[in-house]
């Protein structure tokens, strides 16, 4: 199910501002990948670019590459709402529709693209809520909306919405930030359990993060990824002295 | 006086004057509405609601047919506007800065200021002149006229106050645009919307130039919408302007009519939103 993500010379820019310069990264199946690296580096914009949600933004200009599987994102023709299908993404701020039930909430994307009808529905939003295991939190208010949830539990919400449209890559930009410590961990839970599944890349700023859940981590300065490698060998050893001077906290 | 008296005093005096500044705006609208009760609800009663008119001394006359023709106009006039100015509120909304957003939103303001006799008489050249006679349609388009601009940027507002967050989620779940707006943010912001709509029919069924211009009045019976007809306040209007006393008596009664169904409108509205909300 899993598919790999590769991207290879990537340039961004907002009007005359380029915010990506050359970057090149890939991103195995059924791995984590974790982006590190300052404010404003553009972490977000390079998550966006894979799901094209930068055409949002006026006067942005792109150039290069990206594969997601063994398909061309960046082409023109591209089918964008199958993209996002297998492409989901986890917010900062958890997004959870304010006008819709926890229930319609984890179904408005089955809908949206038909995957199940009647009966089925309801089992896809329950098993996607188990697999968030928010099931036993919220079985007895299925009614209720879905902002009434803590902020941790919306941001499981949110992943059960995005897990209910079967993806195939998930992306996530600083889905902790908002979270307290508790609501962390079990994110952080769901996600070293979700990489068995899928591709997950995930933004964060906290190091400690980056080394207890991604098997790959880049770093990225200025809009340039200055330094990728094996998390494990990253933390212990790293090559570039940007990244050195960023982990040991003199920089950012 | 010292330092803190003078601040504390200060701001005394800007809570006095606040406090007041309410007040009177309360007051005005408490006065009119007692005018118009003390000197209307004498006359009110199911034949003055479902009568025709009578001429001046006979007794029985009633407001039917201008109640009938207002909430024609007013219906027509709605029907219009309501679909015209949303879609252009979700074309403002995504096209924020495009010429020609910028253009149709300095349009519409400058739409909201021209006085309403000005659009009386663009459609009266437009469709009484041509078609030869004054009618509810005319009076309807003339009403719609006024309540466009209204709607479009009261519902832009509201759609602009949609967190982009929410648009985003939807996005990155695959819908389209179109679905994203019509499933997401047009749900999200109808309590608004239905604000601004209540505001832009309060205004056109009080309207009167536009409508003398248009439809002019009529002492019978609406038979279709080719003809002229009647309305509540062209009615208000020529009877007050009387001096026989049954016909002022009247005007009031009408003017008390078209109160409270502008009041009425509002509650139901206000249930609709309420009743929407429960339903999430
Ligand atoms: N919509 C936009 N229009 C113009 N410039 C933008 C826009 N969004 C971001 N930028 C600029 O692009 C650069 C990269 O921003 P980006 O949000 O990708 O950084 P980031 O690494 O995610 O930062 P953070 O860690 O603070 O989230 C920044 O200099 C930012 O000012
Ligand atoms: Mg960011």
């Amino acid at each position: 199910m899993a598919e790999s993500v590769t991207v290879e010379n990537l340039s961004f820019w907002f009007g005359k501002q380029q915010v990506l310069k050359d970057v090149s990264l890939s991103a195995q199946a059924r791995e984590v990948t974790a982006l590190i690296g300052p404010s404003g580096c553009g972490k977000t914009t390079l998550l966006r670019c894979i799901n094209r949600l930068y055409r949002l933004y006026s006067g942005a200009s792109i150039t290069g590459k990206i594969t997601v599987g063994t398909e061309n994102v960046l082409d023109p023709h591209i089918d964008q709402v199958e993209l996002r299908r297998r492409v989901g993404m986890i917010f900062q701020k958890p997004n959870p529709f304010p006008h819709l039930s926890i229930f319609e909430n984890v179904a408005a994307g089955i809908r949206l693209h038909g995957l199940a009808q009647g009966r089925e529905v309801a089992e896809r939003v329950e098993s996607c809520l188990k697999k968030v295991a928010l099931w036993e939190e919220v079985k007895d208010r299925l009614d209720r909306p879905g902002t009434m949830l803590s902020i941790g539990q919306q941001q499981r919400l949110c992943l059960a919405r995005t897990l209910a449209v079967e993806p195939r890559v998930f992306l996530m930009d600083e889905p902790c930030a908002s979270l307290d410590p508790v609501s962390t961990m079990r994110i952080e839970e769901l996600i070293r359990e979700l990489h068995k599944e899928y591709t997950v890349i995930i933004v964060t700023h906290n190091m400690q993060q980056a080394a207890r859940i991604s098997q790959q981590t880049a770093f990225v300065l200025n809009g340039e990824v200055v330094e990728v490698g094996r998390t494990a060998e990253m933390f212990v050893r790293t090559r570039d002295e940007r990244t050195e001077a960023y982990l040991t906290g003199k920089m950012g | 006086m010292n330092g803190k008296q003078l601040r504390l005093a200060k701001s005394y005096l800007w809570e006095v004057i606040c406090l007041l500044s309410g007040f009177a705006a309360m007051a005005v609208l408490f006065l009119i509405l007692y005018y118009i009760v003390r000197r209307g609800a004498g006359v009110i009663n199911l034949s003055f609601l479902t009568n025709l008119p009578t001429p001046v001394g006979v007794p029985g006359g009633g407001i039917g047919n201008a109640l009938v023709g207002s909430a024609i106009m007013v219906g027509i006039g709605t029907l219009l506007a309501v679909p015209q100015g949303i879609a252009a509120a979700i074309y403002l909304d995504q096209h924020r800065e495009s010429r020609l957003a910028i253009a149709t939103r300095f349009a519409a303001r400058v739409l909201t200021g021209v006085p309403s006799l000005i659009v009386g008489l663009f459609v009266f050249t437009l469709m009484v002149l041509r078609t030869g006679s004054y009618s509810a349609l005319a009076g309807g388009l003339a009403l719609a006229v006024m309540m466009v601009p209204v709607i479009t940027l009261s519902a832009e507002e509201m759609l602009r106050l949609v967190p982009s967050t929410w648009r985003e989620a939807s996005l990155a779940l695959g819908a389209t645009h179109r679905q994203t707006v019509l499933r997401l943010v047009l749900p999200a912001a109808t309590k608004g919307i239905t604000v601004g709509i209540m505001l832009a029919i309060a205004l056109a069924a009080g309207q009167t130039a536009p409508i003398l211009l248009t439809a002019l009045t009529s002492r019978f019976w609406l038979e279709n919408l080719q003809q002229p007809t009647a309305s509540l306040p062209v009615l208000i209007y020529s009877y007050a302007i009387t001096p026989f006393a049954d016909w002022q008596q009247q005007a009031w009664g009408a003017a008390l009519v078209l109160v409270v169904m502008v009041l009425l409108l509002n509650v139901a509205a206000q249930l609709f939103v309420a009743a929407r909300n429960r339903e999430v």
